[in-house]
């Protein structure tokens, strides 16, 4: 397309940032040298546009590469996709781990989210201000939302661009690993703990999500082989697509990102669908703070997501699969970028798979640090290479999803029951858990607990055994409150351990169980200044789009900060409550998609359950 | 390509608002059941000539068996439909997003807001005082901002960014419509100059790197200035009475005539003020520009006011 482009030329570093991803570019057209013949033809219609798609990864490579995106290197994205600058300016200043004005190579973000709060982040970012001065890109160290790596909070990612990058989680964080991460670049730190510190019943017989997590090797699928790895798949491939969808229907698999859908309806809708192609999206954009479980799979068994995906594109038809990597998980982008080169080298993935005829291609697209992306349509957006806004919704995924196609999009840990199912059959698997939750769970137990980590128990367990499981609160202290589900979930009191954690037993109590988030608070934590993070959390990763959501949580934010300072004026206060019950309730009515709607959950379940605000200072 | 008539005859839907049943062609929005109803709805992002971006949830409606409200603007009837119009829930919808605009944005220039304000009953200034000019809005750290201790209300306060002759963008009157943003990409302009920059409550309409209009991919035609609902874009001229305190829209008078720099016929309406034209628009529903024009036709009026003197030549 013919578009403007300012005279800011990328460096050659830049340039081949971007080649490696896309190949060198030909021709004037593509960013290439204009010569002669250049005038003479045009590059437009869709096969120019059609390259979108890659902004995303275009402006990770840029930015992973040289720290920052700079003019040129904005202009040269653009020039290699046909996108107008103002667009893909518009969508590298959209997420947080990147940078359109320059910046230090080494940065570390410090997170300062709920479960590292419990767990001391604020000591560490005292401490860091002292040593290194005030957050910010300038200083090094900035901070973060919830990088997902609660069990060993609190949590640090460590990043250094360069070729290649080095990206690093930190946990739990030190402000002399912060601080060497900084001098010596995330190098010079000690090795990560492997996989499997995240699962403590990892290895225990019974488990069935969490079997091979710190017993196979993760990089191996003769590993995964030898643990009836693709056993699932071979099943699937013995009955007919629409035998996969019933056999899912029976067993009865909702969701497990937080919406609980029911999985096999989702898919039967999809293939139903006559416009083609039709796509497969995993989400695996975990960014609800206080989750983590997602990365214990792709981090301790990436193949059973590649083969889960196989299956559920065999069942809808599907002949390409897209992951949502969040940007923060580094070794999970390593190992499931292995995972799905092996599987294709071993004829798992590609053309005519295994003899069946079936042909699946898989693509990872990593997030840059954008909690929305996790939304069901924002996710599609961003695949795109636009801003991760979400769409409205009818036209729901199933009708016009990915490149408006049909489109199933599935959590990890979802994905991950379906070899079981196959494997057990459907109504087998039904009979684990109950009634209406069916199956195993994952929980992501974190805050002030001898054991934090991912559990893996038939649905049916309560709130209490799950805390029994996680060792409860250390000796001598006293548990104050629980969030279920995350930021966008509910707390409920230390005095309701009974409640079963199972979808109908969380909503028989008026709560959630959202994406299995069981954040445990003692009693040395200060609940208002939880509060006000999951504000800020939310003013910081609205997308903007609609009024009660971008101007909402600012001002739910803003009334949290008047309560927290001026605790003894009880009429302030009150007002401050009525105001913030108002806001929340435009929240919840008319926001365009669930971030906005679930935005004001804790806060109000803080206020009505816990009594939170009302307690005198 | 639209025919002179439809092939086959659309159906009637018809749905009940607020009880009363209501029939519109298939495939129309509730809002234009709604307008059918002579139920008047405000609505902001919501525009004649744009798919609408249902980004203000002002329009918001009750749509039984719906968890949460509908906006009408974008929602399409489907047989059978009950909507709510006036409930205590769409009341405290409209009154809060038209709060919120109003705690955040100046809304001094918006047609209709003190009637809507009054009909709901908000009250913007409840949200404490607001803050003063910020001049880091085109900065970005998506995922970052300043907490303040939450008694100054963040706002979009910014100084006015005069970087042409043309027109004027002060986004301290921006509500995030996405209107010019529209206008400017695929469903008119094609140009691609401008779009959202940020994210959240720092979003921001802008040009790469915020770069002045000049040096971007602007062609000034001025369709972003046609579609924008609060006056946080105006001609130059306009904004200078304003300014000056002489723009007076009760002594103008507004006259439709045809282009005169080329043959495509778009039609313009000349706003005339003590006999000098202040702004071009160009009516929405004419079936060649829709409302579009080009940098000739919206800002080249000038030479008209080189008149000669009574009495002399030249």
């Amino acid at each position: 397309m013919d578009l403007k482009f300012s005279n800011a030329e990328a460096s050659a570093e830049e340039r081949d940032a971007v080649d490696r991803l896309l190949g060198a570019g030909d021709g004037g057209w593509h960013g290439g040298e204009r010569d002669e013949q250049d005038h003479r033809r045009a590059h437009t219609g869709h096969a120019a546009r059609s390259r979108r798609h890659f902004v995303m990864e275009a402006l990770h490579a840029v930015n992973d590469r040289v720290g920052w995106i700079s003019p040129g290197a904005l202009n040269y994205v653009g020039k290699r996709l046909s996108v107008a600058p103002a667009d893909v300016y518009s969508v590298a200043t959209f997420y947080a781990l990147f940078s359109t004005h320059p910046r230090p190579k080494r940065i570390v973000h410090v997170c300062t989210d709920i479960a590292c709060m419990a767990r001391g982040s604020k000591a560490v970012c005292a401490d860091l201000e002292k040593r290194l001065g005030p957050a910010s890109a300038d200083n090094g160290w900035k901070h973060s939302p919830c990088l997902g790596v609660c069990e060993r909070a609190p949590a640090a990612m460590a990043v250094e661009a360069g070729d290649p990058p080095h990206e690093h989680l930190i946990g739990p964080a030190t402000v002399d690993a912060i601080a060497l991460a900084l001098e010596d670049g995330p190098a010079a730190l000690a090795a990560e703990a492997p996989p499997a510190m995240a699962v403590p019943q990892a290895g225990q017989d019974g488990l069935m999500l969490l079997k091979r997590v710190g017993r196979v090797d993760p990089d191996s699928i003769d590993d995964y082989l030898a643990t009836d790895g693709y056993a699932g798949l071979r099943r699937a491939f013995e009955m007919q697509p629409g035998q996969v969808i019933s056999e899912v229907k029976d067993s009865r698999l909702m969701g497990r990102g937080g919406a609980a859908f029911p999985a096999g309806i989702k898919w039967e809708s999809t293939a139903k669908q006559p416009a083609t192609p039709r796509y497969l999206v995993c989400n695996a954009d975990e960014s609800e703070p206080g989750t983590f479980k997602d990365r214990a799979i792709l981090e301790g068994d990436p193949f059973a997501l590649i083969e889960s995906m196989t299956i559920a594109g065999y069942a809808i038809g599907a002949e390409r699969g897209f992951i949502y990597l969040r940007g923060e998980y580094p070794r999970a982008h390593r190992m499931l970028h292995n995972a799905i080169d092996t599987a294709r080298e071993r004829g798992f993935l590609g053309n005519d798979i295994q003899g069946s005829g079936f042909s699946f291609e898989l693509e990872i697209r990593r997030g840059a640090g954008a909690y929305i992306c996790g939304e069901e349509t924002a996710i599609f957006n961003s695949i795109e290479g636009y801003r991760g806004e979400p769409r409205s919704k009818p036209p729901f995924p199933f009708e016009a999803g990915l490149f408006g196609k049909p489109t199933v999009v599935n959590n990890v840990e979802t994905l991950c029951n379906v070899p079981l199912i196959m494997r057990m059959g459907g109504a087998q698997y039904a009979r684990i858990g109950t009634e209406g939750s069916t199956g195993p769970k994952l929980f992501c137990v974190s805050g002030n607990l001898v054991r934090p980590g991912v559990y893996e128990v038939p649905f049916g367990a309560t709130l209490g055994d799950v805390l029994t499981l996680a060792g409860g609160v250390p000796q001598g202290r006293k548990l104050q409150a629980v969030l279920l589900g995350g930021a966008a979930g509910g707390f409920v009191r230390a005095d309701e351990l009974n409640i079963p954690l199972t979808f109908e037993g969380a909503r028989a109590n008026n709560t959630t169980l959202g994406s299995g988030v069981v954040l445990a608070f003692d009693d040395t934590v200060e609940l208002p200044a939880i509060l006000l993070r999951i504000a800020r959390f939310f003013r910081d990763e609205s997308c903007g789009q609609c009024v009660p959501c971008r101007v909402g949580t600012v001002r739910q934010e803003e009334a949290l900060l008047r309560i927290a300072h001026n605790r003894r004026d009880t009429a302030a206060k009150g007002r401050d409550i009525g105001l913030l019950r108002d806001v929340g309730l435009v929240m919840k009515d008319s926001s365009i998609c669930g971030l906005g709607q679930a935005a004001w959950n804790a806060v109000e379940s803080a206020i009505d359950r816990l009594g939170v605000l009302e307690k005198s200072p | 390509m639209n025919a002179p008539y439809p092939v086959t005859p659309v159906q009637q839907v018809t749905i009940k608002i607020d009880g009363e049943d209501v029939s519109v062609p298939e495939g129309s929005t509730i809002l234009t059941a709604c307008n059918a109803a002579g139920k008047d709805t405000p609505t902001l992002c919501y525009g004649d000539t744009l798919t609408p971006k249902n980004a203000c949830r002002v329009c918001m409606v009750e749509l039984k068996g719906s968890r949460v409200l509908v906006p009408s603007c974008s929602r399409k009837v489907s047989p059978g439909m009950e909507v709510m119009t006036d409930t205590e829930r769409v009341r405290h919808s409209r009154r809060l997003v038209l709060e919120l605009l109003g705690s955040s944005v100046d809304l001094s220039t918006t047609p209709r807001i003190p009637e809507w304000m009054q009909r709901y009953d908000a009250d913007p200034d409840r949200y404490g005082e607001r803050s003063g000019e910020s001049l880091t809005r085109d900065i970005h750290e998506p995922g970052e901002h300043h907490a303040g201790n939450g008694y100054v209300a963040a706002t979009m306060s910014q100084p006015d960014k005069i970087d042409n002759d043309l027109y004027v963008r002060d986004y301290s009157k921006c509500i995030l419509c996405y209107k010019c943003v529209d206008a400017c990409g695929t469903q008119w302009q094609n140009s691609f100059a401008i779009q959202i920059a940020g994210r959240g409550f720092d979003s921001q309409i802008s040009t790469e790197y915020a770069a002045e209009l000049p040096d971007s991919a602007c062609v000034f035609c001025g369709n972003c200035v046609e579609v924008c609902p609060t006056g946080a874009l105006s001609f130059k001229s306009e904004y200078d009475m304003r300014a000056a305190g002489t723009w007076d829209e009760s002594q103008q008078t507004e006259t439709t005539t045809v282009c005169t720099y080329c043959g495509v016929g778009c039609n313009l309406n000349l706003h005339v003020q003590d006999n000098k034209i202040v702004k071009v628009t160009s009516p929405h529903d004419h079936s060649i520009g829709h409302g579009n024009l080009c940098i000739k036709g919206r800002f080249g009026f000038v030479h008209v006011h080189s008149r000669s003197k009574e009495g002399s030549d030249s």
